[in-house]
């Protein structure tokens, strides 16, 4: 329990999700975790054990069947879908396995959309800020190119800057290696890796990349839906 | 801020599909443009027509009858008797309107008000061993002149003439060109009471109306009362009021008060004026179904959006926007289709007017070639567009309110 003494970003209380079907699917049952400020969090499981729905739970993508989650201390359920809507765009932020950037957009359009939805700051701040954040990622010579331009490594650390735009407490990343060749798969860990120990943001991360999980200080590791182990190093 | 931003996602969503954007454009625009053309069309040839009515006729006539036979005495007297009586001759009276002279005066009292006793009937007009047969009006030419639009139909001579001359007549032209009865020459009219006149001919019109240019004849009243042997009768009073509009509830005014069979231009012309009617509802049904074609379009180009962009809704959403700002993306596109649609509509429409105004056309009964009669006032402009619009919003708002719904979970779970 190193990281005990940070308050709580994202708790599940006895979250269980059924997928209501002709033959009911528990995707995940009875998960009690708290992930707190600034954790490094890998979740890993054989694949149909719930990893991705238990982080679409925790981003709010997802509701849960039974049980609470909670962000930022706050009781979400009940939550219009507005509302949940908010919350994901001021304080999360998604990489997914498929880069999923609006084709017709360029580069930089697909960063700064997020903070035009937001409209917290004027045109010139989100193209500066859109601008500062394809240059962490050292893509800013695509900005003015379109997704189809450009190589699966860095459309996705493009997904990635997205994800960041809005400076969100918590990056969910679901198998964001997945789809990348080893090199690219090296850069995105190394930049996860970043976000959490050098910008203090939480990033929790679903994967099957045995290097990835063990990269991250903290590992959840399910089986048929349940927590199997919670190892922290 | 919102706005602008689902603004741009939905101008690049239609930039990206350029082809399909156009195709549904045009499809509104012809639906436009073709309402634009068919409502002038339709509106003008209707405004056309009722002008002619208005213009060529008076706007009430008062005859010198009644609507219903007057009832017998007997049953009058016994309204719930038990014997009736069969084989009863009706009365005979002399036909005219009484008392005319005081009904013209207190009618013309009335401000906005014209109206002019006169004696109508048959006659044959004889010329060089040629007749016709032809109606003859008795009138008085210093009223006529606001009552019809004869005065201005005169190809020679006028009307006026009649007053100076002895024993005038004015005769269409088609019956001068059959008789090859010319100005000042002298006629045999001959009546259906026997009496037999000689007439001079003080002038001849032109109306374009085949009836009244081989068939009409005109002279003052005291000529026709004497023609027709009627002194001082009037079977007729013709009355131009300012506001065509009141004619029939006028018109049933002065029948209630006066009893005469009074009808106005609307009762005499029912059948024409349900004949537009029924003109209309087939045109605008014609031009509804081209904008629901229209509408149609762009419900399925809007609907194919919304599948091929279900992942980019799904994205979307787990970014932050909220299902309204999705189902505004769609809508935005669909008002834009609308909106440019309905700018190239106007502009269709009016090249088509354009080149409906060209055309000329022959009306049956009509001598002259017309142009077609258009209206082109902004009421077809601004039906035409609200009914693009209001199409457009509708169709895109169906497949917007479908992509509001998709939930975003399950296109990323079904993707990864």
């Amino acid at each position: 329990m190193s990281a005990g003494g940070e308050a709580p970003v994202i708790e599940l209380k006895g979250v269980t999700r059924i997928l209501q079907e002709a033959v009911p699917v528990t995707l995940v049952r009875d998960i009690d975790l708290i992930i707190r400020r600034g954790e490094f969090v890998s979740v890993t499981g054989p694949s149909g054990s719930g990893k991705s729905s238990l982080l679409y739970l925790l981003g709010l993508l997802d509701l849960p069947t039974s049980g609470r989650v909670l962000i930022d201390g706050i009781d979400t359920s009940g939550y219009s879908s507005d509302r949940l809507a908010d919350v994901r765009l001021a304080k999360l932020g998604f990489v997914f396995q498929f880069h999923f950037l609006l084709p017709e957009f360029t580069v930089l359009h697909n960063v700064t959309l997020p903070m035009q939805r937001l409209g917290r700051l004027d045109d010139d701040e989100i193209h500066a800020r859109g601008m500062a954040l394809l240059k962490d990622f050292e893509i800013d010579d695509q900005a003015r190119k379109r997704p189809d331009q450009l190589s699966g490594g860095q459309r996705q650390r493009v997904a990635v800057a997205r994800a960041l735009a809005n400076d969100p407490a918590v990056i969910l990343a679901d198998e964001p290696t997945g789809n990348l060749d080893m090199r690219n798969s090296e850069i995105v860990q190394g930049i996860f890796a970043d976000l959490a120990a050098k910008q203090g943001r939480t990033v929790i991360a679903v994967t099957h990349d045995k290097d990835f999980a063990d990269s991250a200080p903290r590992n959840v590791h399910l089986v048929d839906g349940r927590i199997d182990s919670d190892t922290r190093r | 801020m919102l706005w602008r931003v689902s603004m741009g996602i939905a101008a690049a969503q239609l930039r990206h599909r350029r082809r399909q954007t156009l195709v549904s454009t045009l499809g509104v625009a012809l639906g436009v443009g073709f309402f634009v053309a068919t409502s002038a069309l339709m509106s003008g040839s209707e405004q056309d027509m009722v002008r002619r009515l208005l213009d060529n006729a008076p706007h009430i006539t008062i005859k010198d009858e009644f609507r219903e036979a007057a009832p017998q005495p007997v049953f009058i007297a016994f309204p719930q008797g038990a014997v009736t009586l069969t084989n009863t001759k009706p009365r005979e009276y002399l036909r005219g309107i009484k008392n005319h002279g005081a009904m013209v005066d207190e009618l013309s009292r009335q401000p906005g008000v014209i109206a002019e006793a006169a004696l109508m009937g048959q006659a044959i007009i004889r010329y060089a061993s040629k007749d016709a047969s032809a109606g003859v009006a008795g009138i008085d030419p210093e009223k006529e002149r606001f009552l019809t639009t004869i005065e201005s139909d005169m190809v020679e001579g006028s009307l006026m003439r009649l007053k100076t001359a002895s024993q005038g007549i004015v005769i269409g032209q088609g019956m001068s060109i059959r008789l090859g009865l010319g100005m000042d020459d002298l006629a045999t009219v001959v009546s259906p009471a026997g009496l037999v006149r000689r007439m001079k001919v003080v002038g001849t019109f032109r109306t374009g109306n085949l009836l009244l240019d081989e068939g009409q004849a005109y002279m003052l009243i005291k000529d026709a009362q004497v023609l027709l042997d009627k002194p001082f009768i009037a079977n007729r009073i013709r009355i131009k009021i300012t506001d065509p509009d009141v004619a029939e509830d006028y018109a049933s005014q002065l029948e209630s008060r006066w009893g005469y069979r009074t009808e106005s231009w609307q009762e005499v012309n029912r059948d024409f004026l349900g004949l537009f009617i029924v003109r209309n509802i087939i045109t605008y049904s014609i031009v509804g179904a081209i904008m629901a074609v229209a509408a149609f379009g762009i419900f399925n180009i809007i609907s194919t959006v919304v599948m091929e962009k279900r992942r980019d809704i799904a994205i979307l959403m787990s970014m932050g926007f909220r299902a309204g700002d999705i189902e505004r993306i769609f809508l935005v596109q669909g008002v834009f289709v609308g909106l440019i649609g309905m700018f190239l509509g106007w502009g269709l429409g009016l090249i088509l007017l354009q080149m409906l105004g060209t055309v000329e056309i022959t009306v049956p009964g009509l001598m002259d070639a017309q142009k077609l009669p258009l209206e082109k006032g902004p009421f077809q402009f601004g039906v035409g567009g609200a009914f693009a619009l209001v199409s457009a919003v509708v169709a895109a708002w169906f497949p917007a309110r479908k992509a509001a719904a998709v939930r975003p979970v399950d296109i990323i779970r079904g993707a990864t």
